[in-house]
């Protein structure tokens, strides 16, 4: 029977039929084959994992293992075997022998492929929108005080500012231009996935951001437009800077030494009348009493409180791998820089720990990272300023007896100091102690799940926890001639604690789609953070414990969720689309207005890709044509709980007296239960080309923005709410801009490389509504610095922020001189008044330039960067504020020297709004240059670098006064930037 | 794809949980106090109305100003700009540091919608109104329905302060700009333009609350006796009292009834026991002039220690004292002195040859000083300085460290000599319900304590006309916040009737375009609020 033949049978056939079959190819090459081993290192000698091994012409191949080890078993005919890791050259090599090692070399411009964005990484070539990067090797070298300016002048449309020469003082850092006014225009800063926001410093640490060591930092990527912004959603309008830690890699222990010395000298001061100059003007201007203030010495103040600075950082790092599955970096950085102004003082000592141990085979990986900080400062009393340049050059520096600790001071005929008197600078400085010790942690984990079952997909969850404390205290003894009257003092405040914690969960699906020709890449997530400030009451004391005020206890604390989405589709690996989608609740609006959803949508399209475009691939690489839109919100840098109606306790001084019987008091608080986000709609348009194999590259970014809902102070009806002005969303804002950024690798050979990257940008920032009321006419809110009760600036729609709102000064037609007091009458009514004020230019420059090169011949290095500003304007607050014939002299006991204007302008009282004293601050500065010098390899694993630096090398400006860089537009009294000489050793085991 | 499952099944669950965290986003203050937190208690209703008394002269509720109440121009408290407005121009005070304060268009009336004393002032007093009404409308009869009846009473008593503090402060509006938003505890406090009132509106509202504070039998109105620093009906009598006797100002006409009710307000104060003169008139000027509560209906209560103010009594005795070399700062209780105003020849002038007078009044610092000015008004070396407020004590002791925590001097607003003579005045305009010997002997009363008891300084009935009653008001009212009042009510402040050096901005003085009997609405708030305007600017 046939059926006799049972299944199994046929079963079992048909296994050994397909067996067989199956075998037959290996039986074959079991004939033919040969098996060829080796082990693949990278150009530092070590080993690469996962680089792939294949047979040139067969679909056969190997991946190396954690040795760089691979065995591959080859049929006898092949004839050469192609060596590929992501990030090196292809190497084909001949197949001579069984045992074949390659070494392979970094293609360096292909390194930089892979992008750290939000919740991820992309590679470059497949970014939709405006994103740089700077990785370690193109930081900015020297003595660095603080992580941005590591990237100042490396990145087109980000401009830093730094807040004057102290090692203590912040910097501010703007991504084109910053889109608010009111609202905080500082962008995100995201540290190894944990946002941070920049207004948490804590009391006594100058600059948050300086906490973090900047030796630790392995590269900074800029998201500028808001298609890579929005995904960070409510507080991306200003851009996000997001920074990555170095971490652990490669086998064996690698140590690496590194230790910067410097010296740094002032570079220029005020520009004040000359000893001989200023005794010419008392005798020939003055009245006999001021002419008696004059004295016999010679002393230069400026030399007095200023010195020449010594800093030192030194950081160790090792990093290598306790277990094959156990990468780790430790590193340990220790920094000390004293201030040209004597006094000042900054110290921080840093410590890094970085884990990334993975399981599975990458599967399952952790990334464990502690990072503590430790910084000591003491800020010198920059009123000292003032005084070096102001202070009478005639008159000796000591009075030779004991008072107020043997300083000259201004005493009137009672003995006792007069009132408003300028106190002596050198005196100033040494006695007065303000120090403050401030701690840091900040700690993360990291989980990246990739499933196993799901291919591509992949969970990752971090957690992170941010905590400082900050505490400082202040010492002036009883003689100092501050708070003479009331007897010095001696207290402490703080300590300040801030901290955040952050849970961030997110799930990515990566694959590819060969059937319709697609890459699918999907993140969906979720996020929570909370942050907390507290400081506690404290009372001002003075030197012998009295009581003189109190501060109240703050604590304030604000949450934030998220829920967010990205879809990345890429279509013939040339057709790129992008979209994000983000919605944020934040504990700082009322329930109405708690919720924002922020869209964003990028498209881009590598030409180069395109079939019709291989006849110019020898030339052209790379070509990418992109465009996005983006809707992104601010709400930083406004109160926590600004919606609520709220009280305020009086402390005690601020009571009323009932029948003779103190009442302490309760004031509200203006609020706005309407106060809900500011939005920004931009647009951005940018092509990337990229020359001769990545030899050139350059790209361009046109974008626009429309911020909507300002948050902006600006005045309420009154008889309404509790204040004049209160934090509104009113008005627009709309800026626009143009970036461009070129790398160029001119020559690059064995002996000779040199390297130059340029870029500009061009923005303009136009306010285009201010008011409550639609069509109510625009107020000229004055804003900015104040100078005695005087503000040079405004916000007026159609004009720039912070525009100069002055009066245009006429001058006498034969001698040149403006005359005093005379302006012209723009409104022609006749009068001087205050319609008669223009807006004339603002403080924000039209163009930002920045250049860096970098030659090398055999083991030397030259290279300097540049950075240049044109366009903006800048208001001389100190050659109008010491420039009239009125500040010589503020009391009867004392004279003050005059700016060099006042040669000009004869001016008797100080025109406070006059356009004479605004200036073009456009500039050319050398940041940088410097010489390093290769060892190469000492004594045997020892590699040794040497480098001679100088920073702030020269400024050419038209501008007459010390900087020309400043902040907000006004100079006043400016803490002069030094110019430091470093030299380094690096050493690398 | 069990295992599939699980692991959806473990996301969703996160997400659940997670989602639950969104009550995380209800954060509530926790150093400040909500208001509905701060009206649930009793006692903190006493709290607000101390705030709406001492926002006259403490810009914050820290020492000295700290942690401040408004975004002000100048950064002071409103008793700072009240004087400058009231004083900076007139015939009083030669300010010393013109352009660094900002008082040179004050100085010179020459002033614009944009000047900053002008913004300050009004913002300060806004701010004053507004916490009134926030006050009343937090202390309902419904909102206070579940404290005890004692309590009750006691929050119904507060009630009628904050009514009269809202109506002295909408009558500083009305003096000095004439015009001002409509508000009151029925109007919203976000999202609102007020209507504007003119000064008829002003006055009448300003009347109709007055009479009804005043009124016998209602408790609804103030009482009749009350703590130093607070409001009683007295108070509201001397206010209505000034009220009326500017009535032809205010309205824009003039109506006799309005000075019969001035004098009936008057004689309403003059009769009650518990006021008499102080003798000792310089008494009333220093560290402890708060004991002179039998001359001081109302003052901005200053105190060294538990209300620190750098205006009120602090900057009147700081500032009056020179920092140049001769004056010695510890003859008035001072640490230092700050230099910052002198005084002009022309009230120097009223009391004669101030070197030889019986009028206790003429209290000034003459020595190396010129009275009148020969040149710019800020040369330090020209005006007497003034030496009427000082920081001592009765037994002539420093109340207080000045340069640390200011002085302990009390600024007076409403004093019992005022009264007396607005009687006198409303009289002489017309007004019926006092003779005209009654009008001389009240005249008389005030003489006779400036020259303590001294016949020579009474004077006869023909010499009680108008312009004497403005020059003895200068004598007696001199640095109070009032001159410049007086001044508009007769005619004489913008006017060439009344000639002062460095008036209108010329060493010899000239008259000045009349709009400048008021100050304007500031630029800000016509922006915010299209229903106010300024026609005369």
């Amino acid at each position: 029977m046939d059926k006799a033949i049972g299944n199994a049978e046929i079963r079992s056939w048909l296994l050994g039929l397909i067996i067989s079959i199956l075998l037959i190819p290996v039986s074959a090459y079991a004939q033919t084959q040969k098996t060829v081993t080796g082990t693949v290192i990278d150009e530092t000698g070590e080993p690469l994992i996962g680089a792939t091994v294949k047979v040139v012409g067969e679909p056969i191949g190997a991946s190396t293992d954690f040795d760089g080890h691979y065995v591959l078993k080859i049929p006898t005919t092949a004839k050469q075997l192609a060596f590929s890791y992501v990030g090196y050259d292809n190497l084909i090599v001949d197949i001579t022998s069984d045992v074949i090692d390659v070494t392979m070399r970094p293609n360096s411009e292909v390194l930089d492929e892979i992008v750290v964005i939000g919740y991820g990484v992309r590679k470059k070539d497949d970014l939709t929108g405006s994103v740089s990067t700077v990785s370690e090797k193109d930081f900015n070298k020297g003595m660095i005080s603080s992580p941005e300016e590591l990237v100042n002048g490396k990145i087109a449309g980000v401009q830093i500012v730094n807040g004057g020469g102290s090692p203590t003082s912040g910097s501010t850092i703007r991504v084109r231009g910053g889109a608010s006014l009111n609202a905080s225009n500082d962008p995100l800063i995201v540290l190894d996935g944990v946002p941070m926001e920049v207004g948490g410093s804590v009391s006594g640490s100058g600059n948050f951001l300086s906490l973090i060591n900047p030796n630790d930092i392995e590269s900074m990527t800029i998201l500028k437009d808001a298609s890579s912004t929005a995904i960070y959603g409510s507080r991306a309008s200003n851009g996000v800077i997001i920074i990555t830690t170095k971490k652990g890699k490669g086998d064996g222990i690698k140590v690496s030494f590194q230790t910067t010395n410097s010296l740094s000298t002032k570079t220029k001061t005020s520009d004040m009348l000359s000893t001989n100059e200023f005794i010419g003007i008392v005798n020939e201007l003055g009245t006999d009493r001021q002419k008696s203030l004059l004295g016999n010495s010679r002393t230069n103040w400026n030399d007095l409180i200023y010195q020449t600075a010594f800093g030192t950082d030194n950081n160790l790092s090792v990093s290598g791998r306790a277990a094959s599955w156990l990468p780790f970096r430790v590193s340990a950085g220790a920094y000390y820089q004293d201030g040209i102004l004597k006094t000042d003082n900054a110290k921080r000592f840093t410590g890094n720990l970085n884990l990334t141990p993975s399981f599975f085979r990458d599967e399952l990986r952790f990334q464990f990272s502690l990072k503590g900080t430790y910084s000591k400062n003491r800020f010198a009393d920059t009123d000292a300023i003032w005084g070096g340049a102001t202070l009478n050059p005639t008159i000796p520096v000591y009075s030779g007896n004991d008072s107020f600790g043997g300083y000259n001071e201004a005493v009137d005929a009672n003995g006792i100091p007069v009132t408003g008197a300028l106190a002596n600078a050198l005196g100033r400085l040494n006695q007065y102690k303000s120090t403050s010790d401030v701690y840091r942690v900040i700690g993360n984990i990291d989980v990246d799940w990739s499933i196993r079952w799901v291919k591509g997909l992949r969970l990752h969850a971090t957690g992170g926890y941010d905590w400082s404390k900050g505490e400082g205290t202040i010492v002036v003894p009883k003689e100092a001639v501050s708070y003479y009257t009331t007897g010095g003092r001696n207290y402490t405040y703080g300590p300040q604690k801030n901290y955040n914690k952050l849970l961030t969960l997110y799930a990515n699906y990566n694959r590819d789609f060969n059937a319709i020709n697609s890459n699918i890449d999907i993140t969906f997530g979720y996020d929570y953070q909370y942050w907390k400030y507290t400081t506690p009451f404290y009372a001002v004391l003075n030197a012998d414990g009295v009581q003189q005020s109190t501060s109240a206890a703050t604590d304030q604390r604000h949450s934030l969720i998220s829920y967010y989405g990205r879809l990345n589709y890429t279509f013939m690996n040339r057709y790129l689309l992008t979209a994000t989608v983000r919605r944020d609740g934040s504990s700082r609006f009322s329930k109405d207005n708690r919720w924002g959803t922020f869209p964003s949508v990028a498209l881009a399209w590598r030409v180069s890709q395109e079939n019709f475009f291989e006849p110019l691939r020898g030339w052209i690489n790379d070509l990418k044509l992109r465009a996005s839109y983006g809707v992104t919100g601010q709400q930083d840098g406004i109160t926590n709980y600004g919606y609520i109606p709220v009280y305020t306790p009086g402390l005690d001084g601020a009571q009323y007296l009932f029948g003779g019987n103190p009442v302490y008091t309760y004031r509200p608080e203006a609020y706005n239960p309407d106060l809900k986000w500011e939005t920004t709609k931009s647009w951005n348009y940018g092509i990337d080309l990229a020359l001769l194999e990545n030899r050139f590259t350059f790209s361009a970014d046109f974008y626009t923005r429309k911020t909507e809902n300002l948050l902006a102070t600006v005045p309420v009806p009154a008889g309404t709410n509790f204040d004049k002005l209160m934090l509104e969303n009113v008005g627009n804002v709309d800026s626009k801009g143009l970036e461009l950024a070129l790398t160029a690798h001119l020559i690059d050979n064995k002996d000779w490389s040199w390297n130059v990257t340029a870029n500009a940008a061009w923005q303009r920032v136009r306010i285009k509504n201010l008011t409550l009321t639609p069509g109510a006419p625009s107020p000229d809110t004055e804003v900015g610095p104040w100078i005695d009760a005087y503000q040079m600036q405004v916000f007026s729609t159609n004009y720039a922020p912070y525009s100069f709102y002055l009066y245009k000064q006429l001058y006498d037609q034969e001698t040149g001189r403006p005359i005093e007091g005379l302006y012209a009458d723009l409104d022609g009514d006749g009068q001087i008044t205050n319609n008669d004020r223009y807006h004339c230019h603002s403080p924000a420059p039209d163009w930002i330039l920045g250049l860096s090169t970098s030659l090398r011949y055999k083991k030397w290095t030259l290279s300097t960067s540049l950075r240049a500003n044109l366009g903006g304007y800048i208001f001389n607050g100190m050659a109008m504020n010491t420039g009239a014939w009125e500040t010589m002299s503020y009391n009867d006991y004392q004279l003050n020297n005059l700016n060099r204007s006042f040669l000009d302008t004869r001016f008797q009282r100080r025109q406070f709004l006059s356009d004479y004293y605004l200036e073009n601050a456009s500039f050319l500065k050398m940041d940088n240059l410097q010489l390093m010098y290769d060892f190469g390899q000492v004594y045997k694993s020892l590699n040794l670098h040497v480098s001679a630096m100088v920073q702030n090398v020269f400024t050419l400006t038209k501008y007459k006064g010390v900087d020309p860089e400043t902040g907000n537009g006004v100079d006043t009294a400016v803490y002069p930037r030094p110019r430091t000489y470093s030299v380094t050793f690096g050493l690398n085991f | 794809m069990k295992k599939l499952n699980i692991l959806f099944g473990f996301l969703l669950g996160l997400g659940l949980l997670l989602g639950s965290c969104t009550g995380d986003l209800d954060q509530m203050p926790v150093t400040e106090t909500t208001s509905n937190d701060v009206y649930s208690q009793p006692e903190n209703y006493k709290k607000v109305l101390a705030k709406i008394y001492a926002s006259y002269v403490l810009a914050g509720q820290g020492q000295g100003g700290d942690n401040g109440d408004l975004t002000t121009i100048n950064g002071q408290d409103f008793s700072r700009g009240y004087f400058n407005l009231q004083e900076a121009a007139t015939d009083e005070v030669a300010n010393t540091w013109l352009s660094g304060n900002n008082l040179v268009d004050l100085t010179y009336i020459n002033w614009s919608s944009k000047d900053s004393w002008v913004s300050d002032s009004y913002y300060w007093l806004f701010f004053n109104i507004t916490l009134c009404n926030e006050f009343l409308r937090n202390c309902s009869d419904g909102a206070i329905a579940n404290f005890s009846p004692t309590e009750q009473s006691e929050i119904r008593a507060y009630r009628s302060e904050a009514r009269f503090m809202r109506a002295f402060s909408y009558w500083m509006v009305l003096d000095l700009y004439r015009k001002g938003p409509q508000v009151d505890e029925n109007t919203p406090v976000t999202g609102f333009i007020p209507e504007a009132y003119d000064g008829v509106g002003l006055f009448d509202f300003i009347e109709n609350e007055l009479k009804s504070l005043v009124a016998e039998g209602s408790d609804a109105s103030l009482p009749d006796t009350n703590e130093y620093g607070r409001a009683s009906k007295p108070t509201a009598w001397a206010l209505l009292a000034r009220l009326y006797l500017n009535s032809a100002v205010y309205r824009g006409s003039v109506d006799t009834k309005y000075y019969t009710e001035c004098i009936t307000a008057c004689h309403k104060v003059i009769s009650n026991p518990s006021f008499h003169l102080e003798p000792d008139y310089a008494k009333l000027f220093n560290a402890d002039n708060h004991k002179r509560t039998h001359e001081i209906l109302f003052a901005m209560v200053c105190d060294a220690t538990t209300s620190v103010t750098w205006g009120g009594g602090t900057y009147l005795v700081c500032g009056s004292c020179g920092n140049s070399s001769s004056q010695d700062p510890a003859k008035y209780g001072l640490t230092n002195g700050w230099g910052m105003f002198r005084a002009r020849g022309e009230i120097v002038e009223k009391f004669g040859d101030v070197s030889n007078t019986l009028d206790s009044r003429a209290m000034f610092y003459t020595d190396g000083q010129e009275q009148y000015f020969s040149g710019p008004i800020d040369n330090q070396s020209e005006g007497y300085f003034f030496e009427k407020f000082s920081n001592l004590t009765d037994d002539g002791v420093a109340a207080s460290n000045s340069a640390a925590t200011g002085c302990s001097t009390d600024y007076p607003l409403i004093r019992l000599a005022d009264v007396y003579l607005m009687a006198a005045e409303a009289l002489l305009r017309g007004g019926s319900g006092i003779s005209r010997g009654e009008a001389l002997n009240l005249v008389n009363q005030v003489r006779l304590r400036a020259y303590n008891n001294d016949e020579s300084g009474k004077i006869s009935d023909a010499d009680l006309t108008l312009d004497f009653i403005l020059d003895e008001r200068g004598r007696e009212l001199y640095l109070e916040s009032i001159r410049r009042t007086d001044l508009v009510r007769f005619g004489k402040f913008t006017s060439d009737s009344y000639i002062w050096q460095w008036k209108g901005g010329v060493l010899d003085g000239r008259s000045v375009n009349e709009r400048y009997n008021i100050y304007p609405i500031p630029d800000t708030d016509l922006t915010a609020n299209p229903n106010l305007s300024n026609p005369l600017y």
